[in-house]
């Protein structure tokens, strides 16, 4: 672990000092903004008509006609946007050649790979938490459920620490940018929907896909679900691909 | 202070370095001298801990560099060959990272960052972002990240590539002034900077240690013939046979100027009394007559060469 701190700083500098991180946070936002509009202004169409109809007026939840598809929406944004933040931690270095420098530092590799990985999630986490305006809004036009909004996040946070652990390894496996983000985002898009070809596969093989899916461990937090599973899942998954990426960065001692 | 034994690397079947082994004591300064792609790089690299030997065993301090890395790793202060460095960030910044990295204590980093910056003079330049600094301050900046927390082992990779002539000499001076306070390893395939700064060059070609020795016993235990260099009026031809009827003399050839020549004779032998008298005998005007010292280049090249030879007749 020794490395851990300085190599966090450094990360976090960078991705602060480089146009990167401003624009796809903007662009993050804007998105999370308009999906959060779109959600609430149906929600008070429906309302409106639900004054004239008690059947309809039953139906009314905030949960599952605001917070459940705004947070999905967050979620499918972040699948776009985190391959663009992980992309640059280990390319960059391997293409203009720092990573000489870096690893020739008395530092372990874990403290590299664990410095790096925190930092690029401490910055997703950042994006996250520049949603939350969002909430007040809810909070002031009526009494939120806030323990979903707690899940939710949670939930988009557990997502965002899986996202960001493949993307490090896919940074790892190439000196280009480009193919890091390709490939992260390629590899994203596969798990968050491999739970749709359950139908194609049989029940056996389909439980198996459904229970790999990104998107399935991921739903039950925006219905205000914990569930340990879910939270085993993604630990498990953090822990693949980090594992995975140390891996890889040893390699250099065998790889000519 | 620092051993290397028997050290073979190879990239897939490709030998880049073949059982080669060497010894620097504390305090020296040894220039590691070969062509490109000779395995300097990827000797140093083995030194750094960063990639590891095939087989052999590097020690520094008495610590395996496979077995220790970090400890090993603290010692040495580490200039890469292509200097790259954080382009994104400002100087000062870059030297903070690399003195945390390097186990600085927070109490004395600021210390330690004034004394590598007034020992490299780049304290003007503190608050610029390294991309845009001139080549010669980002070579300086590279020499102070490896000063930071006085490792007593300094592994310079091509310290002066890609500088002009006074950042050279500037550089040069830099390492002149450190060689007293640490043990340094310098590769260069520049001969006239290693002969100036080290005070043990190691040759290295094709991935073995071709010769070692200081830059004097070098230059003489290379010089097997000895080249007069003589400037005589009169005809060229006439003056080049008579030449080459003195006895000893192995061969002439044309000199850098007008009716000069080049006369390769028997190092044993001191030719240059007999060559005056011809010259003066047959009524020719002698304007010029001097040895002429190989220079490190012409061994450089001689060693480089006949390894070669050696290799193909195998």
């Amino acid at each position: 672990m020794k490395g851990f701190f300085p190599v966090y700083g450094k990360e976090m500098y960078r991705i602060f000092a480089s146009s990167i991180f401003y624009v796809v946070a903007f662009i993050f936002l804007a998105l999370a903004g308009y999906f959060f509009y779109s959600a609430v202004a149906y929600y008070s169409l429906l309302s409106f008509q639900a004054g004239r109809n008690p059947f309809l007026a039953e139906q009314l939840s905030l949960s599952e006609m605001v917070l459940e598809p705004f947070f999905g929406s967050v979620g499918i944004v972040l699948l776009l946007m985190v391959p663009l933040v992980t992309m640059r931690l280990f390319a960059e270095e391997k293409k203009t050649g720092t990573v000489e420098l870096l690893l020739t530092y008395p530092i372990s590799d874990r403290g590299v790979v664990l410095g790096k990985y925190t930092a690029a999630l401490s910055v997703v986490a950042l994006m996250l938490t520049g949603t939350l305006p969002a909430m007040v809004v809810l909070s002031a036009l009526t009494t939120p459920p806030w323990a979903t909004i707690f899940s939710g996040y949670l939930g988009l946070f557990l997502m965002s620490s899986a996202f960001v652990s493949l993307g490090i390894l896919a940074s790892a496996l190439t000196q280009n940018q480009i193919i890091a983000a390709a490939v992260t985002f390629g590899a994203l898009l596969l798990l968050w929907i491999i739970g749709w070809a359950q139908t194609l596969a049989g029940p056996e093989v389909g439980s198996v896909l459904v229970y790999l899916s990104l998107l399935s461990h991921f739903e039950s937090f925006t219905k205000g679900v914990l569930d340990s599973r879910d939270g085993l899942y993604y630990g498990l998954f953090v822990t693949l691909f980090l594992f995975a990426t140390l891996r890889v960065l040893e390699s250099r001692h065998w790889r000519a | 202070m620092i051993e290397v034994e028997r050290l073979t690397k190879l990239y897939g079947p490709l030998p880049a370095l073949r059982e080669v082994s060497f010894r620097v004591e504390q305090g020296e300064i040894l220039g590691f001298l070969g062509p490109n792609g000779a395995g300097k790089t990827t000797t140093l690299r083995i030194l750094t801990c960063f990639i590891p030997p095939t087989s052999g065993f590097a020690r520094i301090a008495g610590l395996d560099c496979r077995e220790h890395p970090l400890e090993v790793r603290a010692k040495i202060g580490y200039l890469p060959e292509t200097i790259s460095l954080y382009s994104d960030m400002t100087v000062r910044r870059f030297l903070a990272f690399a003195a945390s990295a390097k186990g600085v204590p927070r109490s004395r980093r600021g210390h330690e960052l004034e004394r590598v910056m007034a020992r490299c003079s780049i304290k003007e330049v503190e608050s610029r972002i390294i991309g845009h600094l001139s080549k010669g301050y980002r070579q300086r900046l590279g020499i102070a990240q490896a000063l930071i927390n006085d490792p007593p082992i300094l592994i310079l990779d091509e310290p002066t590539i890609g500088l002009d002539p006074a950042q050279i000499v500037e550089i040069r001076t830099l390492i002149k002034e450190l060689a007293g306070e640490c043990t340094i390893i310098l590769s260069s395939h520049i001969l006239p900077e290693v002969s100036q700064i080290c005070q043990r060059i190691l040759v290295i070609n094709r991935g073995q240690i071709v010769a070692t020795d200081t830059p004097a016993n070098l230059t003489s235990q290379l010089r097997r013939t000895l080249q007069i260099r003589l400037q005589i009026e009169g005809p060229d031809a006439e003056i080049r046979e008579e030449l080459v009827a003195v006895k000893g003399v192995l061969r002439v050839q044309p000199g850098d100027g007008p009716s000069s020549f080049l006369v390769e004779t028997d190092r044993h032998e001191d030719l240059r009394p007999e060559l005056a008298r011809r010259v003066v005998a047959r009524g020719w005007q002698l304007r010029e007559l001097r040895t002429q010292e190989l220079s490190l280049e012409e061994i450089f090249m001689e060693l480089v060469t006949e390894e070669g030879a050696r290799e193909e007749t195998k």
